[in-house]
């Protein structure tokens, strides 16, 4: 294939990616991945070292916007990115280590669960008890909702710390922002808002994923010509993404969609890994 | 004088964030252009795992080849500065935590830059 029509299929594909994965709030990277492995037979650590840079430059993105709005809680952020970058450190290390077939089954794992979670129906849940832990570290914090700010506090610091390292070795180990298992410990261990959840995570997916990619970047996985068309084509795709606004009820049905979309991806990459071809 | 607050390092953040995307895009945009000009009908594929050309796997390789116009060297130099956004973000935050002297939390940033720095320099090694 030549330069130039693989960088268009790649750049097309790949702000498809974008688009799908900031529509059902899965990010791009997991969406990337199978279509350049599976469709354009991309050695997966080329295409974990592509998508990994197209996931700091779509969190970047949005996070700019995120934090203006005082929605981000920065603090908690900054606290458990101490724990996303040392796995994320841990999970490029491994990386270098495990047969490429192991991570094309592992990666399929994590999707199938990623799009299991979107499909979850998100409820706001503000707690007021507060931990010790959340106390001392100055994490309970407020948000804006409508022009009045409402209070909450972070419960169980100590599993949701847990929880972040291992979100962050998924993400060194795969390429992708692994949002899905991020919100998993922010919304599920320590209960915080939705909203705050969903802001902080994409606030540090960026430092985890620069954390792994500078052993990608000295270890060869981040081809220039191939993350020029991947990281351009999943900003845009994310950039259209965040302009449509869809109504509840279609979302749905397109979350939906979506979801066995990538289930199937998500098998698809088992059963190449499983019988080596990956 | 006013004094620093959480709401100031938000809006600072958030441009750091912006800026480097925005920057860093533009130059990764320009080194697909120079890329495409002259590589175009060659062949590509990254099927095998061969690591990436020699002379955008070292700093004076990427150097040489952006006063060549190597497009490969631009976008390399852009997607460099990229990864490096989020880090100088970290730094911003832990100056803003600095000002406002909270020292847990600019102990806790310089905890994450360490790890990040860590992290680059056991890169070749394992």
């Amino acid at each position: 294939m030549s330069v130039a029509v693989l960088t268009l299929i790649v750049l097309a594909g790949s702000y498809v990616a974008g688009l799908v994965g900031s529509l059902t709030g899965l990010g791009g990277g997991v969406v990337i991945i199978p279509l350049l492995t599976l469709l354009l037979n991309v050695n997966i650590h080329y295409a974990i070292g592509a998508s990994l840079i197209s996931v700091i430059a779509t969190s970047s993105g949005s996070a700019a916007a995120y934090v203006k709005e005082g929605i981000t809680n920065i603090r908690l952020g900054m606290f458990l990115e101490i724990a996303t970058t040392i796995g994320a450190m841990a999970g490029a290390m491994l990386a270098l280590h495990i047969q490429t077939s192991v991570i094309a089954v592992i990666f399929g794992l994590i999707l199938i669960f990623s799009a299991f979670m979107s499909l979850k129906p998100k409820k706001e849940q503000i707690h007021e008890p507060k931990s010790l832990w959340a106390e001392k570290l100055k994490l309970n914090s407020s948000y804006p909702v409508n022009d009045q700010t409402v209070r909450y506090g972070v419960q169980n610091v100590g599993g949701g710390f847990l929880m972040m390292l291992f979100a962050g070795i998924i993400s060194g180990l795969l390429g992708i922002g692994s949002g899905a298992l991020k919100v998993v410990a922010m919304d599920g261990i320590m209960r915080i808002p939705f909203k705050v959840s969903t802001t902080t995570s994409n606030f540090m997916i960026g430092v985890t994923a620069a954390a792994s990619a500078v052993v990608y970047l000295q270890r060869g996985y981040i081809d220039p010509g191939l993350s020029m068309p991947v990281v351009i084509g999943v900003l845009l795709g994310a950039l259209t993404g965040s302009k449509i606004l869809v109504n509840s009820s279609s979302s749905k049905g397109l979350r939906w969609v979506f979801a066995i979309i990538v289930t199937f991806l998500a098998g698809q990459m088992i059963y190449n890994g499983w019988n080596h071809r990956i | 004088m006013n004094k620093i607050r959480d709401t100031d390092i938000q809006q600072i953040i958030g441009w750091v964030l912006r800026l480097g995307v925005i920057i860093s895009m533009t130059i990764v945009f320009i080194g697909g252009c120079f890329y495409w000009y002259r590589h175009s009908g060659e062949t590509a594929s990254y099927s095998k795992f061969v690591g990436v050309p020699r002379f955008v796997h070292s700093a004076p390789g990427i150097w040489n080849g952006i006063l060549t116009f190597r497009g490969r060297a631009i976008i390399q130099a852009g997607i460099i500065l990229l990864i490096a956004t989020p880090i100088i973000r970290v730094l911003f935050s832990m100056l803003g935590f600095l000002l406002e002297k909270d020292w847990l939390y600019t102990g806790i940033s310089l905890l994450v830059l360490g790890i990040i720095i860590a992290s680059a320099l056991t890169g070749n090694a394992g």
